[in-house]
């Protein structure tokens, strides 16, 4: 149904070109939900952003690669066809639910515009799929909400609310940008369930970017690991969590703290080093600057994704060797 | 909200008062209208009976209790100079100051709030950046020059439009562009700025997400937000435009109360004088006021109800 190849966004910047998203390729089936794991800056949201046709070109540059949604190119469609998939077949929520709704206008104005422009319904029949959504994401007292304002809400309400617009029209992909980093732990679970049940009963694909390997493991199916604008390494859930081949995700998975390790002898891991500006990489792996394991090809040669494992693709010249 | 409005009429009177009284004493202290009222070969004599019959022998705080207590029954004195009351002045010049005002500040609207949101979408372009530079010359030029050009070009050259004078809808058109120009160079830029702000917003991305329509992400979801601070500028500027028109009034002798103030001033009328800060400053104090009620409906989170 969604078919990354060889994406390649970049952005011009007074400093040069920064290769934000630099040749990732993804496939998801319909129904599918799929986590993207990253640290911030690593080029996640530009992925989605880059399938939404969100971003402003310039300062973006689309330099390669194509975005195929039900055989359709989107990088290359016109833009008017494209705004009509938008919040129809392909949606996404974001990480602020505080800043991600008009402050302006009500809930209910802002949600039925959805139902407005992709069904045509008139005004009232527009409010009534309103309610019917906030209904839907658990909102209480819907037709009370409706007529509210995003600040008379809470973070996790408004997040339910950006949910409800996203789904209005029941779309067949759903690009999640960190959509509980922003809330309370106990608010956090509450809309991942959601999502879930909603993804359950609309048959919607859902594409989980985040940068909380928890979530990942609790969610998705399937994962892939980014770094400076490139896949690492992508496998199923349970593989990944398994037999972490780079060195990268063993990083990220060592650097999660683990409830039962003591304070006072275990340090916590973390991944040495900083992640190198998108303008200026290192010329071989991304990694090797800050790679624990890096040998001497690490820093000439860039290694491309193999599939090591059955469904295991991941891209480092020491995990190629054992 | 009836509640909110009466407080706020409540408010008007203090801010009254207080600028009855700033002005009343600063007047005063500007030196002495008898000497200019009577003929120069006149008498000390006569001076000094002209000033008792005037009540300027009392006392300042006497004259000003004297004036507020027949201010506040609607008799603001009666102008040395043209011997009639002062109030009836003012209300004859008043609509040609609002009209002028009004008609100035619609002209810039109607055109710098279109103006700033094609600059602030297509930032950088020719059209932002020659529309800019326009606006730069708009707020350089000084008001009586353009007046004076206009009246060159489209009175004296093409002889489309009268030079002068109130009355016409011909006449109108003069004046309120050439006091007009210079607004709307200001507000041009100021929704471009607050334009391009808004539009970088997590809102304005939403919607486009959802897959609005550009002209609806601009008109409506980026507008509403930019208004807020526009209306603002917008109500103060029309505030000062209502008595601020002297020199505009002057080039096209359009019959206004900035001319009758500075006349006043000019032959130290004091009670008209008084009586024009008075008029200007409850009009100033209502648009703030109107300004406030516009906010009501522009941002739901200001809320003017008392506090539950």
């Amino acid at each position: 149904m969604l078919s990354i190849r060889h994406l390649k966004t970049y952005f011009r910047t007074p400093r040069g070109i920064a290769r934000a998203v630099d040749g990732v390729s993804l496939q998801m089936g319909p129904g599918e939900i799929m986590g993207v794991v990253g640290e911030s800056g690593c080029g996640k949201s530009v992925m989605a952003l880059s399938v939404l046709g969100l971003l402003a070109s310039p300062p973006a540059l689309f330099a390669g690669g194509e975005i195929r949604f039900k055989g359709r190119d989107l990088l290359t469609l016109a833009p008017e066809e494209l705004r009509r998939l938008r919040g129809d077949q392909i949606s996404m929520i974001f990480q602020e639910p505080m800043s991600a709704l008009n402050p302006v206008f009500t809930v209910g104005n802002q949600l039925s515009e959805v139902f407005r422009v992709h069904r045509g319904l008139d005004r009232s029949a527009a409010r009534q799929g309103a309610v019917e959504m906030l209904a839907k994401v658990g909102v209480p007292a819907p037709e009370r909400r409706v007529g509210e304002y995003p600040y008379q809400l809470s973070g996790g309400m408004r997040q339910r609310v950006m949910i409800a617009m996203a789904l209005a029209c029941r779309p067949a992909l759903l690009l999640a940008d960190e959509p509980t980093t922003a809330l309370d732990v106990s608010i956090q679970a509450q809309i991942l369930e959601l999502m879930l049940g909603l993804k359950e009963e609309l048959g919607t694909a859902i594409l989980l970017i985040t940068h909380d390997l928890g979530v990942v493991a609790e969610i998705t199916r399937r994962v892939a690991v980014m770094y400076t604008g490139k896949i690492m390494e992508e496998a199923a859930t349970e593989e990944l969590f398994d037999h972490p081949l780079h060195p990268y995700t063993r990083g990220l998975m060592a650097s999660i703290p683990r409830a039962d390790a003591s304070f006072e002898t275990d340090a916590l891991n973390e991944i040495r080093g900083v992640v190198p500006s998108a303008v200026d990489l290192p010329p071989g792996c991304h990694f090797e600057p800050r790679c624990p394991e890096a040998v001497a090809a690490c820093r000439t040669h860039p290694p491309e994704l193999e599939e090591l494992r059955p469904g295991h693709r991941v891209a480092c010249w020491r995990a190629n060797r054992g | 909200m009836g509640r909110y409005l009466l407080k706020r009429l409540w408010h008007t009177v203090y801010v009254v008062v207080g600028i009855s009284m700033i002005s009343f004493f600063f007047i005063h202290l500007s030196g002495d209208p008898v000497m200019l009222m009577l003929p120069p070969d006149a008498t000390m004599a006569e001076v000094e009976t002209l000033r008792e019959q005037l009540g300027f022998n009392d006392p300042i705080y006497v004259q000003y209790w004297r004036f507020a207590s027949r201010a506040v029954q609607g008799d603001l004195g009666s102008s040395l100079y043209f011997r009639v009351p002062a109030v009836n002045l003012i209300l004859e010049r008043l609509p040609a100051s609002l009209e002028l005002a009004g008609a100035a500040m619609l002209i810039a609207l109607a055109i710098s709030i279109p103006l700033g949101i094609i600059s602030a979408v297509k930032r950088g372009s020719l059209w932002d950046l020659s529309s800019m530079l326009g606006a730069l010359f708009g707020l350089s030029m000084p008001h009586f020059w353009l007046g004076i050009m206009l009246i060159l070009l489209f009175s004296v050259t093409l002889g489309w439009l009268p030079t002068s004078g109130r009355g016409s809808l011909a006449q109108l058109v003069m004046p309120s562009l050439a006091l007009g120009l210079s607004l709307m160079a200001m507000f041009a830029r100021l929704t471009r700025s607050v334009m391009l702000e808004v539009l970088s917003q997590d809102y304005v991305r939403t919607a486009r997400a959802k897959g609005l329509k550009e002209r609806l992400v601009i008109g409506k979801h980026a507008l509403k937000n930019a208004l807020i601070p526009l209306v603002t500028v917008a109500g103060m500027q029309f505030g000062f435009l209502i008595g601020g028109t002297v020199i505009i009034e002057t080039v096209f002798a359009w019959p206004g109360v900035g001319r009758l103030v500075v006349q006043a001033i000019f032959s130290r009328d004091y009670p008209l004088v008084q009586a024009t800060v008075l008029v200007l400053a409850v009009l100033f104090v209502l648009v703030n006021l109107l300004t406030d009620l516009i906010y009501l409906y522009l941002d739901p989170q200001i809320s003017y109800l008392e506090e539950k």
